[in-house]
């Protein structure tokens, strides 16, 4: 398999039919062209890095343990030392010999690698080594250096004009208004403007327009909802623990935490330090180690048989991988077995780092505790109340204990003396079911030997005992039950989140080749990985507190750049280095490096203010630009790397949802709250166990809440999301996929939430314009697309109408049942032929490329 | 198809209401769905290294981990230990699960074994119809897999990683060589549930794309409800009123792609164009009622029934449609307790059907080109566990049929009282190598960019192919 084709599968996967196959191959080809020009100036980041890492890092890099003839190239010292090259002679280079031999023996890569030069990689080795073989230190390992930017520029406009005429592209004019709002919508709220709100926008004549359309997006709580999507991603927020039986746990006031640190705009430096350390802040609040959930975001397991010292090491390099992931763009995975074989990323790195999270308090197997109580603190005052008056209360019982068992014992051997069966057995007519279970289950176990009985058997007995065989000590007993009843009255329907608690460490060791058995490794402290900045911390261990503040401190150069390029990927469709979960050697350097290092710069400057960079990227001409390639474009810049334009993609899963409610007027547009369970295929959760599970969709409100807070299964996501290629979150992802796939077809098409849409959008139609059936489309067209139809539209469109009517006037029960589909109901005052007629228009509407777009 | 078949009918009228407005790229695609839009997808390698004995696999997940002391590995000398402490030179530092801390007695085999095929190898008693044909099978008595618990251990055993999110084997399949299968998927998940109690949980993750591209998913083919998630159009609108739809917003799409110029506008046209051809295809596939009661009867199902069974005469349509992977799940093999009572049952259950489906495949000429792989994700302890046995991850027996693979051999061999394979040993890596060999692919080379990593089916730590049991 070439290079090419890995790179075109990778970031281009919606390129799937032949079809398309064949765009991809003329475009493919088009690309290769652009990159076979080698700069006159060899760069060893930019441009030979990559090649060594991906072609010899394997056997003559960092990992000691898999190095071949003692050689390693990632560091120029030892190469020289070594003699694999004479810098300036590549003639005299065995570098160079040897990768172009003829010989099978000799070759480099080695045949049986599967890997190969190309002639450019070729070329672009003996070049380096001619002007000098130059090294450089890896590009995001140092620190990112602010471009001086001219008085009253956008950064992001200089950098990527100053780029362009590099490149001698032009860039594009800017969109239009509808597009602008569109597409800020979109990015920003995830949800569609309203039709009104894009006329509004588009007659405004002030000068800075678009400056307060901006801000007024920004202000709104939707853009909370809209920024959360892709942090839930990277931290692997679900409802459920993952492994094997898959059961809820209470993480969801997280969520909402995560959407209002957003909207609060809480600085991202506070943001991380809350999420790792949350529980150990000097100031730390309910806030604050609501956070902090975020370290019980991995996944667990209950599974009978799971042995602790293994779940100990998963839970520990589930932690190691999610802040390499969210934080440092780094892929530490590997290094859980050896030294990472591309980047300096070492096995001890790895496991120093899992030492920061060994106080945490959890069971390593086994259901998780319910979690904080969430409430306010009159709340809280008063169940701390409730909670020791039970214990007082159970305190009293626990004294009387001995008599009431004693008295058990007596009438235990009371019933047997004198074959006394249980009074309710014999009187099977008066008791309910419950209760009669309740018996039977007593008399069995009052059948064993008080020895032989398990737990729940003993359990049985005494209940039984206490509500029908004494009335001895009721008070005392009725004051716990009361007790019980009255505290667990407030607190089971206060919200709850696993947090984090610190507690006694556990120990981490090294696992020699990651096997959990082996007990053999150094015992491991917690520090940072050494090829970065340390921390001046001496005289004490370093704490997760440590950890946290180390990500976003100022001297560390991954953190800013990791969050910067995933932002832009949110605004552009891709990342400024396209490999959004790796700025380590094989990730790819920036094409515009000079940008994505201002924006970290500004980002860390600003206090790292995250509003702040939503608004420069959002009110920079190169945001604003069209989306429409030119064919110059095309052919110069396929996949848009270099910004002469803006990118279209279609959007993501929980957006296609918000669209398609919104328009249909049936969006609840509340902010948080539990995750809910939109309409979902029966039988979908067939295949979990332990217990059995059976979906209950929601019946009102929760219906059509905005697809974030859809209850997040991690072993069976709710179809239409997974079809949309929301990842199951099982590990963190920093890049969706972004597929085009048949079956998004048949969710959009069949699926009941967007059935029941497309019914309550012709609702719409019909209830809220009043004009004829052109009318109706136009303004049908408005709120779906916030454009008028065209006339080729309105063709298309107007016959597909009648027709529809026609079938509908002619089958009235089919009517019917199409209007019966979810559980919105149906206006009585609409005629229901012509509401199922607008129903396949509006479905129609909801189904096009354009609406599902954001271009 | 059939012509005047309602899908056909439906697909007619669809084209006469619908033809005038489209372009002439969807509309060759309409009338012929082999050309355009519809072809075969091909996968990544265009030339395959090897030469491809398999064109397709199907895979029987016995899921739950199979005893294999009660399947295919006879083992004498425990039942003479039977009740006997087990050697602790065996056990010790070992991996349990379930059984940690607890005194480890020997637990002899709980069914007869018996002689078949030219070979006269000894598998259950219970299994006579897959001695039947065991001549064509190729029995691996040495497999092990490094995972004890159900979840991590199926995992391994489809992505070859215990860490979730990597992809399944049938994506990478389906991601390297496309699919043959005009209108259906290219890797389909069926699942059917034991009569026992013990059906342990599977995860969605086990037939993901993982990494690779989303298309390369799974897709779930039910007995009940939908055959495919959404599959069936809302009530109320009829395959006519469907197409008249499909129709119309290809149009616009199309229309729009004029203005747009994004290439993304013609891939989803492809798309509704392939989902409403899946609309019929589905539907004709699951279908069964066509074949002959002697087909029914050979594998002892009804129609739709939800059997492993009828998943297997499934499996068998689905291969002759094109498919390239199809996997077949069936649960409650966890026989912590009652394992003989527990493998009896299981016994009937999947007896006759495997040997129905290779019969079957073999008749018409297509086991030479389908790998038929029988596995666990792990085997079962030679100790007590009660009248049951606990997860055992150091011996496991599996079976390969077809496409290559000699038949009536058998393959490695465990210690004699079956608690760790000695002889030729196998590891999960080495049984994908292998697969991958038959289909043309060769492992080591077969890889996808993430993380940094040249990732591979096979994982790092490099795999062989089991070229001992090539034909």
């Amino acid at each position: 398999m070439s290079a090419e084709i890995r790179c075109a599968s990778r970031h281009n996967t919606t390129f799937m039919t032949p079809l398309s196959a064949f765009l991809l191959l003329s475009i493919g080809s088009l690309a290769h062209a652009v990159e076979t020009a080698i700069p006159a100036r060899i760069e060893f980041n930019r441009d030979v890095r990559p090649i060594l890492s991906d072609n010899c890092f394997s056997c003559h890099g960092n990992d000691p343990s898999h190095r071949k003839a003692k050689l390693r190239l990632d560091v120029r010292e030892d190469a020289l030392k070594r003699e694999a090259f004479v810098p300036g002679e590549p003639g005299k280079s065995t570098l160079i010999e040897r990768i172009n031999t003829q010989d099978g023996e000799d070759l480099m890569p080695p045949p049986d690698s599967h890997k190969k030069l190309t002639i450019r990689d070729k070329e672009i080795l003996k070049r380096w080594i001619a002007q000098g073989a130059e090294y450089q230190r890896h590009w995001s390992y140092e620190k990112p250096v602010k471009a001086a930017i001219p008085a009253g520029q956008n950064g992001v406009d200089a950098l990527v004009r100053q780029r362009l005429a590099q490149v001698g592209l032009k860039p594009s004019p800017e969109a239009d208004r509808r597009t602008l709002i569109r597409r800020l919508y979109s990015d920003l709220l995830g949800l569609p403007p309203k039709p009104e709100e894009v006329a509004a926008f588009v007659k405004d004549a002030s000068p800075d327009a678009y400056e307060q359309l901006v801000e007024r997006v920004l202000k709104s709580l939707h853009y909370g909802e809209r920024m959360a999507i892709g942090w839930l991603d990277v931290v692997r927020f679900a409802d459920t623990i993952g492994y094997h039986s898959d059961n809820p746990r209470n993480v969801w006031p997280y969520r909402d935490w995560v959407i209002k640190s957003f909207n609060d705009n809480k600085r991202f430096d506070r943001f991380t330090i809350e999420q790792v350390a949350g529980d150990l802040m000097p100031d730390a609040s309910q806030e604050t180690r609501t956070g902090s959930a975020f370290n019980r975001l991995l996944l667990t397991t209950r599974e009978g048989g799971a042995q602790p010292k293994d779940y100990e090491q998963r839970m520990l390099t589930d932690r190691v991988r999610a802040v390499g992931a969210a934080w440092l763009g780094q892929t530490t995975g590997c290094a859980q077995c050896h030294d990472h074989k591309f980047d300096p990323f070492t096995q001890r790195d790895f496991y120093a780092l899992g030492a920061f999270f060994a106080d945490i308090q959890e069971p390593i197997i086994g259901p998780p505790e319910d979690g904080m109580v969430i409430g306010s603190p009159e709340d809280l005052a008063r169940l701390a109340k409730l909670d020791a008056a039970l214990g007082q209360s159970k305190n009293k019982f626990e004294a009387i204990r001995p008599q009431l068992e004693a008295a058990q014992m007596q009438w235990e051997a009371d019933l047997k003396r004198y074959r006394v069966t249980l009074p309710e057995l014999r009187e099977e007519a008066k008791t309910g079911d419950a209760e009669l279970q309740k018996t039977k289950k007593a008399a069995a176990a009052l059948a064993k030997e008080p020895k032989a009985r398990s737990k729940p058997e003993q359990d049985a007995v005494r209940d039984y005992f206490l509500t029908h065989g004494t009335d001895l000590f009721k008070p005392e007993r009725d004051a716990v039950t009361k007790a019980q009843r009255e505290r667990d009255a407030l607190y089971t329907p206060l919200p709850k989140c696993l947090v984090t608690t610190s507690g006694s460490r556990r120990i981490v060791r090294i696992l020699p080749r990651g096997d959990w058995r082996n007990e053999s490794g150094e015992i491991m402290k917690a520090a940072l990985p050494h090829y970065l900045p340390q921390p001046k911390v001496e005289g004490r261990d370093l704490t997760r507190l440590d950890l946290a503040q180390w990500l976003v401190s100022k001297d560390n150069p991954l953190t800013a750049r990791t969050v910067m390029n995933r932002l832009w990927k949110q605004f552009f469709g891709t990342g400024l280095s396209k490999v959004l979960d790796d700025l380590g050697a094989q990730g790819e350097p920036p094409p515009n490096a000079a940008l994505l290092d201002w924006l970290a710069c500004e980002f860390m400057d600003s206090g790292w203010d995250l509003k702040h960079m939503v608004r420069v990227i959002a009110t920079s001409a190169t945001y604003r630009q069209v989306s429409t390639p030119t064919k110059e474009q095309l052919a110069a810049d396929p996949y848009n790397r270099e910004l002469a334009r803006q990118s279209p993609f279609r959007m993501e899963a929980e957006l296609l949802r918000d669209h398609a409610l919104a328009t249909a007027g049936l969006l609840v547009p509340k902010i948080g709250g539990p995750s809910v369970k939109p309409y979902q295929p029966d039988g979908y959760w067939d295949n979990l166990n332990f217990p059995t599970r059976t979906y209950d969709a929601d019946k009102s409100k929760g219906q059509y809440r905005r697809g974030l807070y859809t209850w997040w299964q991690r072993s069976f996501l709710h179809p239409s999301l997974l079809a949309f290629d929301a990842p199951s979150r099982e590990e963190c992802t920093a890049e969706r996929n972004r597929s085009n796939i048949p079956q998004q077809a048949l969710v959009l098409l069949n699926d009941p939430t967007y059935v029941e849409a497309a019914r309550a959008f012709a609702a719409r139609i019909l209830g809220e314009c009043k004009g004829d059936a052109t009318q109706r489309i136009q303004w049908a067209w408005q709120q779906a697309l916030q454009r008028a139809p065209d006339a080729d539209e309105m063709k298309t469109i107007q016959p597909l109408l009648n027709e529809r009517l026609a079938a509908y006037r002619a089958d009235a029960k089919a009517a019917e049942a199409l209007l019966k589909v979810g559980l919105a109901p149906v206006p009585a005052t609409l005629d229901k032929a012509e509401l199922a007629a607008w129903t396949h228009i509006a479905r129609v509407l909801l189904n096009l490329h354009e609406t599902i777009t954001r271009s | 198809m059939h012509p005047n078949t309602p899908s056909e009918l439906s697909r007619r009228a669809f084209l006469g209401r619908t033809s005038h407005g489209l372009g002439a790229v969807a509309l060759a695609s309409l009338l012929s769905p082999s050309v355009a839009s519809a072809a075969p997808a091909r996968g990544v390698l265009q030339k395959l290294p090897l030469p491809q004995n398999a064109k397709r696999v199907i895979w029987l997940s016995m899921a739950g981990g199979p005893s294999h002391l009660e399947t295919f590995d006879p083992k004498p000398k425990l039942a003479e230990m039977h009740g006997k402490p087990m050697p602790e030179s065996l056990t010790k530092g070992q991996q349990l699960a379930q059984l940690r801390g607890q005194k480890l007695t020997c637990f002899g085999p709980q069914h007869a074994f018996a002689k078949f095929g030219k070979n006269q190898i000894e598998i259950c008693g219970l299994l006579p119809h897959i001695g039947s044909v065991i001549d064509d099978i190729c029995l691996i008595r040495s497999m092990t897999t490094d995972a004890i618990n159900h979840d991590p251990a199926h995992m391994f055993m489809n992505t070859g990683s215990q860490i979730a999110g990597r992809p399944s084997m049938g994506a990478w399949i389906t991601y390297g060589l496309g699919s043959e299968a005009a209108d259906l998927p290219g890797f389909v998940v069926l699942t059917s549930l034991g009569k026992g109690g013990q059906n342990q949980p599977i995860a969605a993750r086990q037939w993901s794309s993982g990494f690779l591209p989303s298309k390369h998913q799974g897709v779930q083919l039910r007995s009940k409800g939908d055959p495919v998630l959404y599959l069936t159009n809302p009530p109320g609108i009829t395959p006519k009123l469907q197409g008249g739809d499909v129709a119309a917003i290809n149009t616009l799409n199309r229309q729009r792609d004029a203005v747009l110029a994004d290439p993304e506008i013609a891939t989803r046209i492809a798309q509704y164009e392939m989902a409403f051809q899946m609309q019929a295809s589905v539907p004709d596939l699951m279908d069964v009622s066509a074949e002959g009661a002697k087909t029914l009867e050979l594998y002892g199902c009804q129609p739709g029934d939800g059997s492993f069974a009828a998943n297997c005469l499934l499996a068998r349509r689905l291969a002759e449609r094109g498919t390239r992977f199809i996997q077949l799940y069936h649960k409650d093999w966890d026989h912590h307790s009652g394992v003989k009572e527990g493998i009896a049952l299981k016994a009937q259950e999947i007896d006759r059907a495997c040997m129905a489906l290779i019969t079957d495949l073999k008749q018409r000429g297509m086991l030479d080109e389908t790998l038929i792989v029988w596995a666990g994700e792990f085997g079962r302890t030679p100790m007590s566990q009660g009248n049951g046995r606990d997860h055992h991850n150091k011996a496991m027996s599996v079976w390969m049929c077809g496409a290559g693979i000699q038949g009536g051999i058998v393959h490695g061999a465990t210690d004699d009282l079956g608690y760790a394979a000695v002889d030729e040993i196998v590891t999960v890596h080495d049984l994908h190598a292998t697969m991958l060999h038959q289909l043309g692919i060769q492992h080591d080379a077969f890889s996808f960019k993430f993380q940094g990593l040249d990732a591979k089916l096979t994982g790092v730590e490099g795999a062989k192919v089991i070229k001992g049991i090539l034909a």
